[in-house]
């Protein structure tokens, strides 16, 4: 069935695909690379491309001086918070509309989605306002629930879109067996929706990690994650290509390595299933 | 075949999610509402009572208002088309066969996972900087004069920057719908003498026309959002303001509550049109 293909026209192919990928990748290769640099070598003309000095001070420096650590532990509490109370009130939903559809599914999977339409800045103010009132500004566990929200249409889609691959029929030969609904979720379905539940937690684990509307507005000096770390090197006073370039690597590598095992589950969790 | 039991238990299941999302869109778009009708200046007088619809007249008639409009649409327009042209040549490239196919996936998809404001600062000091970016370089390089990119064509470097972030999107979703075409339908064209351009324009893309309507609906609705990249870039300056970053400006810097929220309807009624053409391709993939 495959089609024969010369190896003159796979050369050819591979030869520009691998150009087309470099080019698309190079501005990551070039941060990761100045990341090594000195100062000086980082904007040195021309520029220097594997022949530097290789040095990791720059990730020491940034460290030591901006507290990174806690940016970085306000990011994972933050996105893993969101993600893992997500799935946990996504789940019951998702599995009922799977397993049990009435009329009114489809409306209400569909008006999920548009919740996430609603533009962010839309309704700033109010949120704010509301962060304001409740003292919870520049607090982690607002964003938590904050990024929950924003996200857990996405997660009863995905796990929607999961649980339906699931076959009926095996639910319904557990419960003829008498299991009762705590023991059919308990050991029927959560093994075989673990594998889906896992791409879901990571894919939302990406999203909410690179959320950047409300965790610059909502965040200050205690519960400001990587996102409002890495804005705060914008400031002139902050512009050093070596240590940006560092302190950008390492707010970027954990993800691109989990983005990477979960390129199948972006296609499915952001276009809520339309493209398979 | 479900009982009224479990029918019960299933609205149970289903209701701290609703509720829950129901409380996140009622309550603050009832509050944008309320807000929008009123005079509410929090740094100058507070709550000064209601308005009517001054605030929307105010909103469109603002000399920044046009403006914004058409830098929202040229930087939408102008991501979609490099993305969609471009994700559709990536993906038929990338569907061929080659030698180290899943390594230049993980290449091209890779932009994707990077958080926005570290590709907008990447970009605009690293290679966007007039004196050390590497563009400046580049242009010296070649003995012409360095641009300042971010100043001088503001507009464009920031679709530039975003179209970097959305094409491994673009591509990845096209590649998907790709890989689901007959290969023995496109075998059959060939041997009938088809050329590539025409197996291109009448095989491979109406098969991909869905896709790309979704893609392009998808994409809209964050682009029409986009923030991090502005914020960290210009601040709104040198023509880069887009509707969400002046309503933006409105609520949090100049603290005109009334007239963003004003604006922040109008944004949501802008994002509902897209999205209902959105929602219906996917609800009628879920009757399938």
């Amino acid at each position: 069935m495959a089609r024969s293909v010369t190896t003159q026209r796979k050369t050819i192919n591979t030869t520009i695909a691998w150009i087309i990928g470099l080019l698309i990748f190079f501005p990551i290769l070039w941060t990761i690379l100045t990341s090594f640099k000195t100062e000086a070598q980082a904007i040195s003309d021309p520029p220097l491309f594997l022949f530097f000095d290789w040095t990791t001070e720059n990730y020491s420096t940034v460290m030591e001086r901006s507290n990174y650590g806690r940016f970085l532990w306000n990011s994972i509490i933050i996105a893993g918070g969101s993600t893992l109370l997500g799935i946990i009130i996504a789940v019951p939903a998702a599995w009922s509309m799977a397993f049990v559809p009435s009329k009114r599914t489809k409306d209400i999977l569909l008006w999920m989605l548009s919740t996430k339409m609603l533009p962010a800045v839309g309704v700033l103010y109010p949120i704010y306002l509301l962060c304001i009132r409740l003292g919870v500004l520049d607090n982690r566990v607002a964003l938590v629930i904050i990024l929950m929200l924003i996200n857990l249409p996405i997660i009863v889609w995905m796990l929607y879109t999961y649980f339906r691959e699931i076959p009926g029929e095996i639910l319904e030969a557990a419960r003829m067996d008498g299991a009762t609904l705590k023991e059919e979720i308990l050991y029927v379905l959560t093994p075989m929706a673990i594998p889906g539940i896992a791409s879901t937690l990571l894919l939302n684990f990406i999203l909410a990690w690179n959320e950047a509307f409300w965790t610059l507005n909502l965040t200050a000096a205690q519960a400001a994650p990587l996102t409002a770390f890495i804005a705060s090197y914008s400031s002139p006073e902050g512009l050093f290509y070596a240590k940006l370039s560092a302190a950008s690597t390492m707010a970027i590598a954990p993800i691109l390595i989990l983005g990477w095992f979960s390129q199948k589950q972006l296609v499915r969790g952001l276009t809520f299933g339309a493209v398979k | 075949m479900a009982t009224k039991a479990s029918r019960s238990a299933a609205r149970l299941m289903m209701a701290p999610a609703v509720i829950l999302l129901l409380g996140w869109m009622l309550v603050p778009l009832t509050m944008t509402l309320w807000f929008s009708f009123r005079t509410y200046l929090p740094l100058r007088g507070g709550d000064q009572g209601w308005t009517g619809f001054d605030n929307y007249v105010r909103f469109v008639t603002s000399s920044s208002f046009w403006p914004a409009v058409s830098t929202t649409l040229i930087i939408v327009a102008g991501v979609l088309a490099i993305t969609i042209a471009l994700g559709v040549l990536l993906a038929i490239l990338l569907d061929q066969p080659m030698w180290g196919q899943g390594v230049v996936r993980i290449l091209v998809i890779a932009p994707f996972f990077v958080m926005p404001t570290v590709s907008a600062l990447v970009w605009k000091n690293i290679f966007m900087d007039p004196t050390n970016g590497l563009f400046a370089h580049l242009w010296r390089f070649f003995g012409a004069d360095p641009v300042s990119w971010l100043s001088n064509a503001a507009t464009p470097s920031i679709i530039l920057i975003v179209s970097w972030q959305w094409l491994p999107f673009a591509t990845l979703i096209l590649l998907t719908a790709i890989q689901s075409l007959d290969s023995e339908q496109l075998e059959a064209a060939e041997m009938d003498g088809a050329s590539p351009l025409a197996r291109f324009f009448y095989i491979t893309l109406p098969h991909l026309s869905r896709a790309i309507t979704i893609v392009l609906l998808i994409q809209t609705i964050f682009l029409l959002a986009i923030f991090a990249e502005i914020f960290v870039t210009t601040g709104g300056a040198f023509g880069t303001r887009t509707l969400s970053y002046l309503i933006f400006q409105r609520v949090l810097e100049s603290q005109n509550i009334g007239l963003g929220s004003a604006g922040g309807v109008y944004a949501i009624i802008l994002a509902n049109i897209v999205a209902i053409f959105l929602m219906r391709i996917v609800g009628k993939n879920l009757d399938t």
